[in-house]
C-alpha cells in the first residue's frame, strides 16, 4: 500500500494541486484536531437521537465508532455531512470552518467523504464511470461539461482499479457488481477523490472473511494521511484496526480509549451485556 | 475548438447510430424538399406542400420530444409543463408575425394589431416593442422561455422538491399560463390566439419556397438539437446527470450541487422546447392558449415514453409515430384518439417502461450475443 | 333560460309598439326610472278613462276582473290590479307573482287567463292562477302573454307586499316590510301604521317602526322629531336606511338642521363599519366554503396519496363518477329529489370505490415504487374515464336538481346572508373528515392501512393480505372522492371535465398540509380556501390562483415537507 501513497503524492505533485485545491479555504488544523463537535442535539419527534454529544477527532487518526443501533452513529455522519440539521451545538472542521454553514456538496468540496451504509454506487454506469466521476477536480456545471481526462487521471483510476481489486470489471455496470464489490467500488470512489476526512459506515458487512482483511489493510494504510472515521459492528474488525475506540450510548459518549480499556469499561458492559452482575 | 473537435469525434465512433440518424434525417429533409422544388405537380416524384408542412411539424414535435427527453429520459425530472415553454416561443414568433402584418389587417392600423383595435386600444402594450424586428423577437423566444425555467428551476430544485411534487408543479405552472394568456386583458389576443399571419422576413408564408425553407430549417435545429444533446450526455456532465437520476443524494456527497445541474439541464431542455415553438408556430399559422393545455404537455411525454426514454433517437422517433397515429387514426374515428392516448400511456407504462426502443434493444440482445455480462457501452448509446 | 330572454324580448318589443314609449327590461337601471317616468306622462292625457274604468271595476267578481285583464291594455292594467288587491287579499298572491314573473298567459277566444312555465325537463306546463292546480303541458305559443310594463310590476310589487304585510306569516310580514321600505311614500306610512295596530312579532314592529322614522326624515319634519327619528334608524343595515342617511348627510342647501345632518353621518359611518365587518364574515364564509368542497375533493387524496403514498392522476374522476352517479339517481327516481340524494351519497361511494379498486388491481399493482410511471398511467385512466363519460353522457353539462331543503338562504341580516346548499357542504365535508379519521384511527382496517404503509413487508411478516388491505385503502380514498363527487353536483353543473379542475388544487392542499398528516389536510384546504376567496377581489380570480400557487411553491421553499411534516430518519 505504501506504493499507493507514493503514487498519490506523485500526482498530486504533477498535476500542480495540492490539497486543498481550488477555493476552498485551508483547512486550519494548528492544534492537531481536526473535527471538533461540541454539544450536538439533534431530536426527531421528542426522541433525541443525539443528545449533547461531545467528540474530537484528531488530525489523521482512525477512529472507529461503536455503540448499539439507535445510538446516533449513522445521525451523526449525517449531521457533518450536511444531511441533517441540529437543533444545537457546533461543529467545525479544522480551528475555522463551521460545517453547519455548509451544503452536502460545500463539506464534500472542503474534503469531507462518506461512504454510506447500504452501499450507494450509480448503477446504470459503469465501474470506470464510477471513479471518473468521483474524481477530486472541480464539480462545477460548466466545468463537467468540457471535462475530459487527463493522462494522470485516468492512470489514477487505473490504480484505484488495481487497489480495490476491480480492474477486471473496470467497464461493467455497477448494478452488476456482487453486494462486497459494490462496498469496495464506493470505497474506491472516496479514495480517487482524496478526502481530507474519511466517514465509512458499515464497511464490512457482507464482505468475506478475505474481503474484510483486505479492508483493513487498507483503511489502516489511510490513516496518518487521511483522517478515517469508522462506524462499524463487527467487533473483530474493529479490533483488527483501532487504535482509539468511542463509544456511543443514547446520543452520547459513554466511553473513548484503547479497544482494551473500552471492552473492560463498566458501563460499556452493562450497556452491551446488561445488568453487570 | 476542442470541444467541436469532440463532438465530431464522437459522431464518428458510436456504433453509428447517431451517424445513421442524421444521415437518415438529412436525406428526408433533401429529397422532400427537392421532390417539391423541382418535380411539377402532377408528377409521381411532387411532393406536396401539404406533406412538406406536415413533415415539418413533426420535426417541430420531436425537437420538444427530445427536450422531454433530455430532463425526463437522463435525469428523472418528468415536466407536465414542457407545453409551457414552446407556447412561449411559439407567442414571441407569433408577436413578430403579428407585427410584420402591419396595415394588411382587417381593421388598417399600421401600429396595432387587429385584436387591439377590436378591444379599443389605442397603443401598443409596452412589452410589444421591439417584437417588429425579427432578431429581438427570436432573442425574446429563447430569453423568456430561458427565464422562467430558471426561475422555476431554481425555486424547485434548489427546495428539492422532486418527483411526483414537481411534475405537479410544472403542470399547474402551465395551467396558470393558460388561464392567463386566456384573457384578453393580457394583450395576447385572448382566446384567438395570434393569427392571419402574412410574411416573415418579407417572404410570403405561403409560398412553396418559404414552407420549404422553414421545413429544411426545422430539420436542421433538430439535427443541431440532436447533437448538442449528444454532446451533452456523453460529456462527464451527461454522467453527473445520470448520477443525479439514480442516486442523487451520492452525488451531493460526492460534491456536484445537483440542483445547479438540474436548473441548467432543464433551462437548457426550455430552450430546445422554445425553438420548437418558435418554429412551429410560422408553419401552422397560428398560437393560441390551448398550447399551454395541461393535455397537450401530458401528451408530448406519452410521445418521449412510447419511443423510449433514455435515448434520443427513440424519443424522435416516438413524436413522430405517435403524431403519424395520431392524424391517420383521428380521420378514421375522430371521438377515438382519446381512448387510444389514454390507452397508451397505461400499456407503455406497464408493458414498454423502455419504449419502442428497449423492445428493440431486448431483441436485437437475444438474438445477437446473448447472455454475457451487461457492458456499459450496449447502455450508454445515444 | 333562451326562452325567458326571448319573453322579454317580446314584451318589450310589444311595449314599443303599443305606447311609443321604450322601456329598458331591466328594472334597477336608473334609465328604467326615467323610461317609467315619460310613460306615466305619456298616460296623463288618458286619466279620465282610467277613472272611469276603476269606477266600473268596483262592482266586479274576481273571475270577471280575470278576464278584463286579458283584454287590458298597459293604461287599464294597473286599475284592475288594484282591483284585485282589495278584493282577493291572500289568494291573489300566486296570481301577481306569476304576473311579475311574465307567466300570465290567456286563451285568446275564452279569455281565460293560465300560468305557463317551463319544467325541470324544459317544457311548457300550464296551471290554474289561483288553485295551482295542473292542467298539462301546453304550447306556450298558443296563448298570449297578459303584458304589463315596469309601472305594472313596481305595483305588483307594492301589491304582493302588502298582502304579505297582512297576511302572511312572521317572516313574509318581515321579508315584505323590508321590501316596502324601498319607495316609501304616502300609501305606505299608511299601510305600515295600519299594520302596527295589528301586528305582535317584535322584529316586524321594528322594521315597520323604521319605515315610519324614515318617512318622518323624509317629509318636513321639526328638529326634535327627525332626530328622534334617526336615533330609531341607528345601526340598521337596509340599503334604503343607508342611502336615505347618506342622501342626508351629503345634502347642502336643502334646509336640514345641521344637528340632524352631523347626527346621520355619524350613523351612516357606523352603518358603514357593520357592514362591512358583516361582509369580512361573508367572504370568510365563502372561503370556508370553497375550502370544504377543497376538503372533500383532498381528504381522498389524502388516503391514497398520503397515506399509500400511491399518485392517481385520475382521483379528479372519481368525483366526476361520483357527481355522475347523483345524476343518474335523479333521472332514475325523478318523483322523489329529496330522497334520491340519500340513495346517491352511499351509491357514488360504491361506483368510485368499485373504481379505484379495478385501476388499483389491475394497473396501480404492476407499477409499484414507480411513482412517475404511476402518475402516468393514471392520467391515461383519466382520459379513459372521460371520454367514455363524454360518450355516455354527451360532452355537455349536465344539471343535478337540489333537494328543497337544500334550496334558499339563512338570512342572517341584510346584509349577510349564508345560501344553505352551503351551509350543508360545509358540515357535511366536517363530517367526512371525522368518519375517514374514525375509521383509520379507531377500525382494523385503519390499523392495517397504517401499518402497511409504514412497513410493507414487516405488515406481510405478521399475516397482513397486504394486497387486499392495498385495495381495500384505495377503494376508500376514491369512494371518499365519490362522496364528494356528490357535493360537487349540488353546487355546480355535472360535466366530464369537473374533476379536472380539482385535482391540482386538491394536490396542493395535501402537499400543502403535509403528506400523510389528516389534520395538516383539513387546515390547508380551509386557509387556501380563505386565502383564495380574500385575493380574489383585490387581484381577480386567475391571479389569485396564481398567487397561491407561487405562496405553495415559496412555502415549499421553507418548509419542504408541508405545514406538519412527519419527523424522523425514515421521513426522506
Amino acid at each position: 500500500m505504501s506504493k499507493f501513497t507514493e503514487q498519490m503524492q506523485a500526482y498530486r505533485y504533477n498535476t500542480g494541486f495540492a490539497l486543498p485545491p481550488y477555493n476552498s479555504p485551508p483547512i486550519d488544523v494548528s492544534h492537531n484536531i481536526i473535527l471538533y463537535i461540541e454539544g450536538l442535539t439533534v431530536s426527531f419527534d421528542g426522541f433525541r437521537a443525539l443528545n449533547d454529544l461531545n467528540l474530537y477527532i484528531n488530525d489523521g487518526e482512525l477512529r472507529c465508532l461503536i455503540g448499539a443501533n439507535g445510538a446516533g452513529k449513522t445521525t451523526l455522519m449525517d449531521v457533518i455531512t450536511g444531511k441533517t440539521r441540529c437543533d444545537q451545538g457546533t461543529v467545525y472542521f479544522g480551528q475555522t470552518i463551521n460545517l453547519l454553514a455548509h451544503t452536502e456538496p460545500e463539506i464534500a468540496e472542503l474534503g469531507i467523504g462518506r461512504k454510506f451504509q447500504k452501499p450507494t454506487v450509480f448503477e446504470a454506469q459503469s465501474v470506470f464511470a464510477n471513479l471518473e466521476l468521483s474524481l477530486r477536480t472541480s464539480k462545477r456545471v460548466w466545468h463537467t461539461l468540457l471535462a475530459s481526462l487527463s493522462p494522470v487521471e485516468r492512470d489514477r483510476i487505473d490504480d484505484v482499479l488495481d487497489i480495490i481489486g476491480l480492474a477486471a470489471q473496470r467497464d461493467m455496470l455497477a448494478g452488476a457488481l456482487s453486494h462486497g464489490q459494490k462496498q469496495w467500488l464506493e470505497i474506491g470512489m472516496l479514495l480517487v477523490s482524496e478526502p481530507r476526512l474519511l466517514l465509512i459506515d458499515e464497511p464490512v458487512a457482507g464482505m468475506t472473511a478475505q474481503e474484510t482483511e483486505r479492508t483493513a489493510e487498507l483503511l489502516t494504510s489511510l490513516a496518518g494521511d487521511h483522517t478515517v472515521v469508522v462506524v462499524e459492528h463487527d467487533m473483530e474488525f474493529v479490533r483488527s484496526i483501532a487504535r482509539t475506540v468511542t463509544v456511543l450510548h443514547q446520543g452520547t459518549v459513554l466511553a473513548e480509549g484503547t479497544m482494551d480499556y473500552v471492552q473492560n469499561h463498566p458501563e460499556v458492559i452493562e450497556v452491551y451485556l446488561g445488568e453487570a452482575p | 475548438m476542442n470541444a467541436f473537435g469532440r463532438m465530431l469525434a464522437q459522431l464518428r465512433n458510436d456504433g453509428g447510430s447517431s451517424a445513421m440518424f442524421l444521415g437518415v434525417l438529412t436525406a428526408v429533409t433533401l429529397l422532400a424538399g427537392f421532390a417539391n422544388l423541382v418535380f411539377p405537380e402532377g408528377s409521381i416524384f411532387h411532393v406536396s406542400t401539404f406533406t412538406i408542412t406536415l413533415l415539418g411539424k413533426y420535426f417541430c414535435y420531436a425537437l420538444l420530444a427530445l427536450a422531454v427527453d433530455v430532463i425526463w429520459g437522463y435525469c428523472g425530472i418528468l415536466s407536465l409543463g414542457h407545453g409551457a415553454f414552446f407556447a412561449l416561443g411559439g407567442y414571441c414568433m407569433g408577436m413578430y408575425l403579428m407585427r410584420q402584418i402591419g396595415d394588411r389587417g382587417v381593421y388598417g392600423n399600421p401600429e396595432l394589431p387587429d385584436f387591439m383595435v377590436f378591444l379599443n386600444w389605442d397603443a401598443l402594450p409596452w412589452y410589444w416593442h421591439g417584437f417588429d424586428m425579427f432578431w429581438f423577437a427570436m432573442l425574446m423566444a429563447l430569453i423568456v422561455p430561458g427565464v422562467l425555467a430558471y426561475v422555476f428551476g431554481w425555486l424547485a430544485f434548489r427546495s428539492r422538491v422532486t418527483g411526483v411534487y414537481l411534475s405537479i408543479m410544472t403542470q399547474a405552472l402551465t395551467y396558470a399560463l393558460m388561464l392567463a394568456f386566456f384573457r384578453n386583458e393580457m394583450g395576447f389576443g385572448g382566446n384567438n390566439g395570434l393569427t392571419d399571419f402574412k410574411d416573415i422576413l418579407g417572404f410570403n408564408l405561403q409560398a412553396d419556397s418559404t414552407r420549404v425553407t422553414l421545413f429544411a430549417i426545422s430539420a436542421l435545429m433538430l439535427g443541431l438539437a440532436f447533437i448538442a444533446s449528444r454532446f451533452i450526455m456523453q460529456s462527464r456532465l451527461g454522467r453527473v446527470v445520470l448520477a443525479i437520476r439514480d442516486a442523487e443524494s451520492r452525488a451531493r456527497f460526492l460534491g456536484y450541487r445537483t440542483h445547479d445541474y438540474k436548473v441548467w439541464l432543464f433551462v437548457f431542455s426550455a430552450l430546445l422546447a422554445a425553438i420548437a415553438g418558435a418554429l412551429y408556430v410560422p408553419q401552422v399559422g397560428i398560437i393560441n392558449p390551448g398550447e399551454f393545455a395541461p393535455l397537450n404537455s401530458i401528451e408530448l411525454v406519452v410521445w418521449v415514453a412510447v419511443g423510449g426514454r433514455g435515448t434520443l433517437y427513440g424519443a424522435v422517433c416516438g413524436a413522430i409515430l405517435v403524431n403519424y397515429a395520431k392524424s391517420k387514426f383521428t380521420a378514421l374515428i375522430p371521438e377515438g384518439w382519446i381512448f387510444m392516448l389514454g390507452a397508451l400511456f397505461v400499456v407503455v407504462t406497464i408493458f414498454l417502461p423502455k419504449g419502442i426502443v428497449g423492445l428493440l434493444n431486448k431483441r436485437r440482445r437475444k438474438n445477437g450475443t446473448g447472455g454475457g455480462t451487461p457492458l456499459a457501452s450496449a447502455e450508454a448509446g445515444a | 333560460m333562451l326562452k325567458t330572454v326571448r319573453c322579454i324580448a317580446s314584451v318589450m318589443a310589444l311595449l314599443v309598439l303599443a305606447g311609443g314609449v321604450a322601456v329598458a327590461a331591466d328594472a334597477q337601471s336608473e334609465t328604467t326610472e326615467e323610461a317609467t317616468a315619460t310613460e306615466v306622462t305619456s298616460a296623463e292625457p288618458q286619466v279620465d278613462s282610467v277613472a272611469v274604468a276603476t269606477v266600473a271595476i268596483e262592482a266586479r267578481t274576481v273571475p270577471d276582473l280575470l278576464r278584463d285583464l286579458a283584454q287590458a291594455s298597459l293604461n287599464e292594467t294597473p286599475a284592475i290590479v288594484d282591483a284585485l288587491a282589495s278584493s282577493g287579499g291572500l289568494s291573489m298572491l300566486p296570481l301577481f307573482q306569476a304576473m311579475l314573473a311574465g307567466e300570465l298567459y290567456y286563451e285568446r277566444e275564452t279569455l281565460r287567463i293560465l300560468r305557463i312555465a317551463e319544467n325541470e325537463a324544459g317544457d311548457d306546463v300550464a296551471s290554474d292562477v289561483l288553485t295551482d292546480a295542473d292542467l298539462g303541458p301546453v304550447n306556450a305559443r298558443d296563448y298570449r302573454k297578459v303584458r304589463i310594463n315596469n309601472r305594472v310590476r313596481g305595483q305588483l310589487r307594492d301589491a304582493i307586499a302588502r298582502i304579505n304585510l297582512t297576511e302572511g306569516s312572521a317572516d313574509q310580514r318581515r321579508a315584505a316590510a323590508t321590501a316596502m321600505l324601498d319607495g316609501i311614500d304616502d300609501s305606505t306610512v299608511a299601510a305600515f301604521e295600519q299594520a302596527l295596530k295589528t301586528e305582535t312579532d317584535a322584529q316586524v314592529r321594528d322594521v315597520i317602526e323604521v319605515g315610519i322614522a324614515m318617512a318622518v326624515l323624509k317629509s318636513a319634519a321639526t328638529e326634535s322629531e327627525q332626530l328622534v327619528a334617526l336615533e330609531q334608524l341607528d345601526g340598521r343595515l337596509e340599503a334604503p336606511v343607508r342611502n336615505l342617511l347618506t342622501s342626508i348627510a351629503e345634502s347642502s342647501g336643502d334646509g336640514r338642521p345641521t344637528a340632524v345632518q352631523r347626527q346621520a353621518a355619524a350613523i351612516v359611518s357606523g352603518i358603514n363599519a357593520r357592514i362591512e365587518h358583516y361582509q369580512f364574515l361573508e367572504q370568510l364564509f365563502f372561503g370556508l366554503s370553497l375550502g370544504s368542497v377543497l376538503l372533500l375533493a383532498a381528504i381522498g387524496l389524502a388516503v391514497t396519496f398520503g397515506v399509500m403514498g400511491v399518485i392517481n392522476m385520475a382521483h379528479g374522476e372519481m368525483l366526476m363518477l361520483g357527481a355522475y352517479t347523483t345524476y343518474v339517481i335523479q333521472q332514475l327516481m325523478p318523483q322523489s329529489i329529496n330522497l334520491s340524494i340519500w340513495v346517491a351519497i352511499p351509491s357514488a361511494f360504491i361506483v368510485a370505490a368499485l373504481f379505484g379498486m379495478l385501476i388499483q388491481r389491475f394497473v396501480i399493482r404492476y407499477l409499484a415504487g414507480r411513482p412517475l410511471e404511476t402518475l402516468l398511467a393514471t392520467f391515461g385512466i383519466s382520459l379513459i374515464l372521460q371520454q367514455s363519460v363524454r360518450t355516455i353522457f354527451s360532452p355537455l353539462n349536465r344539471r343535478v336538481i337540489s333537494p328543497d331543503w337544500m334550496s334558499g338562504s339563512w338570512q342572517i341580516n341584510p346584509v349577510l346572508s349564508l345560501t344553505n346548499n352551503r351551509l350543508y357542504i360545509l358540515a357535511f365535508s366536517l363530517i367526512v373528515f371525522f368518519i375517514l379519521l374514525l375509521i383509520l384511527k379507531r377500525t382494523s382496517l385503519g390499523l392495517n392501512v397504517r401499518a402497511v404503509s409504514q412497513n410493507r413487508d414487516m405488515a406481510r411478516a405478521m399475516g397482513i393480505r397486504t394486497d387486499i388491505v392495498d385495495a381495500m385503502t384505495f377503494g376508500l380514498g376514491s369512494g371518499i372522492a365519490g362522496i364528494a363527487g356528490v357535493a360537487l353536483s349540488q353546487l355546480t353543473n355535472v360535466g366530464p371535465n369537473l374533476g379536472q379542475q380539482y385535482i391540482i388544487d386538491s394536490f396542493m392542499v395535501v402537499v400543502f398540509g403535509g403528506v400523510g398528516n389528516l389534520f395538516g389536510t383539513l387546515l390547508a384546504a380551509f386557509s387556501l380556501g380563505v386565502a383564495n376567496k380574500f385575493l380574489e377581489p383585490v387581484t381577480g380570480a386567475v391571479l389569485a390562483n396564481t398567487f397561491i400557487l407561487i405562496f405553495i411553491i415559496l412555502f415549499i421553499q421553507k418548509r419542504p415537507k408541508g405545514l406538519f411534516p412527519q419527523k424522523g430518519r425514515a421521513a426522506e
